[in-house]
């Protein structure tokens, strides 16, 4: 069978439709966080490395002890990062310049305004709080993970070697003591101010007062205001972000954007595929039936022709044998 | 029953039974110490590394080979290539008994398989790519499960409940086309999320669009790959009418892939432009990614032209076996190789030994079920009493 001018305009029209529906986009609103929500700002410039965050952490949260008790500062000379045990760690960062002292930054979740985790899931476990943290249900968690693989700041750990209720873990910004108006564990510890709770619009702006004040002191960046829509978490520091295993890369796009144009598609793909689905079909069936029919006509009107053709033999033999 | 007098009493020990036997009961020892131990004792997946090869080969590899359903049986049904029928089948067969295995893979992978209706019943997840694979997932399966129960039941000589199914077969294959279309892509969709884990060279915006085409081109290359294995496998199964389209189908399937091959070469360099990502090329993961590119795509694009120009049909299996294993490098590479490329080589991934076991074991348990039906119920040949209703 030949390809049909027809047929391969039908296919043309199909392929440009899935084109178009893919590169579709909703329209974009952008959303700066629920109003007077929550933030922590980290200010690496004061910290000093001595855990007690990860200890006041690892207690609220009823986690397992560590092998090694948190005055251990040792543990410092290595990476390491978020784990079922322990929600938040600190890393100390080599200064490049070896006259400066060496830095410390804490990780923990960043709570997202527009988390990339809750975007990801499809049971909606996870759910960005008005108060700014974002919370985690483990009742209704699968267990699929691709909230761990949606993370651009790879946070999320999971119990793995937990055989049947493994959970997704990970820093609650204590929301239940936000809610009853206390300071999360690991701020009410801090000796030094290096981390400071308070209104997320209120932190950014302290922390631009800082900046501008002391320009020396630190980089003109406040790393978690725009990346990724912004976080709940803010940083500001004297050595780049970079340095300090921090990606600022991740641009400025929430998350849900990234995925919006595709989920976009489904509505466009659901409607107008059965309708040109259906067209092609009813297209080809005509194109057979009027096959068939031209056939049967052809046939019959050589059958008709033949039939003619012998009556007329047939007649002229009759003449033929009177003359 | 039809052609089935010859295979009488035969030793159960023969070869294939054997080997899949022994798989078979390794795999089961596998799935005990899953569910006992947690996924930490049978895989090296981690915090850095959620999915692995159940997600990356069982998963994404398992969906888009199973696509041959959806393109046979829109080729025959709706654009009107009836040439083509034997193909229907076998294709339907491969996709039903594919979906099926990777929701089994998905219970081994999730960490609360008995779960897995959660995102239906309790929350839906709209907001979520993940949301949409598992609906359509689950739809196309219910959809698949009936296109191929004409097989069934003809082979059960239920002709009343056959012919009422059978007159479905056009809506079945519109809806199939159309949840194909939209989890292929979104398979690719999944992706889109993590732009600062994928290599910039895999990862683009086109994602969903690269999964759709080349899920089209699984489908095509898988039914004459299976095709050719069918035809040494179970000659004895075909007739006379599925001997003489074989060739047809070959040749008319190749044309076709060689088509979209080149469409979809066309539409990778597009990408790369538009992000402009030709820097990357001359590194480590450029040159990987000119292997894919060229070797598992324009390859077989020129192979799959000259087979049918030629009428070489023997040339033209060896590529469709060769394209399958492109696609299956594409989905690695997207899922495992490509993903995480930013991380030091110490925290990459590499598959334990025990999920690559209930890898095999899975796949294994799909071809005794395959090789179960297809020795029974009319799949390569025509049922003698419907041959006229095709």
């Amino acid at each position: 069978m030949s390809i049909s001018r027809r047929k391969f305009i039908s296919w043309i029209s199909a392929g440009c439709t899935s084109l178009i529906c893919t590169t579709a986009h909703g329209a974009k609103k952008q959303f700066k966080g629920y109003p007077d929500s929550f933030g922590i700002l980290h200010d690496t410039t004061i910290c000093i490395g001595c855990r007690r965050c990860e200890d006041a952490c690892n207690s609220v949260n009823n986690l397992p002890a560590p092998e090694k008790p948190f005055t251990d500062l040792s543990i410092l000379d290595k990476k390491r990062r978020t784990t079922t045990k322990a929600y938040t760690v600190v890393n100390k960062y080599e200064n490049k310049d070896k006259n400066k002292a060496s830095v410390f930054r804490k990780s923990q979740c960043n709570h997202c305004l527009e988390p990339a985790c809750a975007s990801a899931c499809f049971v909606k476990a996870f759910k960005k709080t008005k108060e700014g943290p974002v919370t985690y249900d483990p009742k209704v968690c699968v267990g699929c993970r691709y909230c761990m693989i949606a993370c651009p700041f790879e946070i999320p750990t999971y119990e793995y070697d937990e055989p049947l209720t493994p959970r997704v873990m990970k820093c609650t910004m204590c929301h239940d003591l936000i809610k009853k108006d206390k300071l999360p564990a690991c701020v009410e510890i801090c000796p030094t101010g290096s981390l400071k709770f308070g209104k997320r619009d209120a932190l950014i702006k302290y922390a631009r007062e800082r900046i501008s004040k002391f320009p020396d002191r630190y980089i003109d960046h406040i790393y978690g205001e725009h990346e990724m829509g912004g976080t709940s978490w803010l940083y500001i520091s004297n050595l780049s972000f970079n340095e300090m295993g921090m990606r600022e890369d991740l641009g400025i796009t929430p998350a849900p954007e990234l995925t919006a144009g595709a989920l976009g598609a489904v509505p466009v793909v659901v409607s107008l595929w059965p309708v040109l689905l259906t067209g092609i079909y009813a297209i080809n069936r005509r194109k057979e039936k009027l096959a068939e029919r031209e056939k049967a006509e052809a046939v019959s009107s050589a059958v008709e022709a033949a039939k003619a053709g012998r009556e007329k033999v047939s007649l002229d033999k009759v003449r033929g044998s009177d003359g | 029953m039809f052609k089935n007098g010859n295979s009488t009493v035969k030793s159960i020990f023969t070869p294939f039974n054997v080997i899949t036997g022994i798989i078979v009961l390794f795999g089961l020892v596998l799935t005990v110490v899953r569910f006992t131990g947690g996924l930490a004792a049978v895989s090296n997946l981690s915090d850095y590394n959620p999915w692995g090869i159940w997600i990356g080969l069982d998963l994404l590899t398992g969906v888009a080979l199973a696509a041959g359903g959806f393109v046979a049986s829109a080729a025959v049904y709706i654009f009107g290539m009836k040439k083509y029928h034997a193909a229907v089948r076998p294709a339907i067969l491969t996709a039903f008994l594919g979906y099926a295995l990777v929701v089994v893979a998905l219970s081994y992978d999730v960490g609360i398989p008995w779960r897995l209706p959660y995102p239906f019943i309790i929350q839906q997840g709209t907001t979520s790519v993940l949301f949409e694979v598992g609906i359509c997932v689950c739809l196309y399966l219910i959809v698949l499960f009936l296109e191929f129960s004409p097989a069934a039941l003809e082979w059960l000589g239920m002709k009343k409940i056959r012919s009422l199914v059978h007159r479905l077969t056009v809506v079945l294959t519109i809806f199939g086309v159309i949840l194909s279309t939209l989890h292929q892509s979104s398979l690719g969709a999944l992706f889109l999320i993590a732009p600062s884990k994928l290599h910039p060279l895999w990862y683009s915006s086109y994602l969903p669009v690269y999964f759709f085409i080349t899920a089209i081109i699984a489908g095509l290359s898988m039914v004459l790959f299976e095709g050719a294995l069918c035809h040494h496998l179970f000659a004895d199964k075909l007739d006379e009418a599925h001997k003489q389209e074989k060739d047809q189908i070959a040749l008319g399937f190749g044309k076709a892939a060689s088509w979209v091959l080149a469409g979809y070469f066309a539409t990778k360099v597009v990408g790369i432009s538009a992000d402009n990502n030709w820097h990357y090329l001359l590194t480590g993961y450029g040159l990987w990614y000119l292997t894919e590119l060229l070797g598992f795509v324009g390859l077989p694009c020129l192979f799959y032209a000259i087979g049918v120009r030629e009428r070489r049909l023997t040339l033209i299996r060896w590529t469709a076996g060769w394209t399958v294993m492109g696609i299956i490098l594409n989905r690695l590479n997207i899922c495992i190789i490509a993903f995480n490329w930013h991380l030091p080589a110490s925290e990459r991934y590499f598959p334990h030994w025990m999920e690559i076991g209930i890898s095999v074991f899975l796949i294994t348990c799909g071809l005794i079920v395959f090789k179960y039906v297809v020795s029974r119920m009319p799949v390569l040949y025509s049922h003698p009493d419907y041959k006229e209703t095709h």
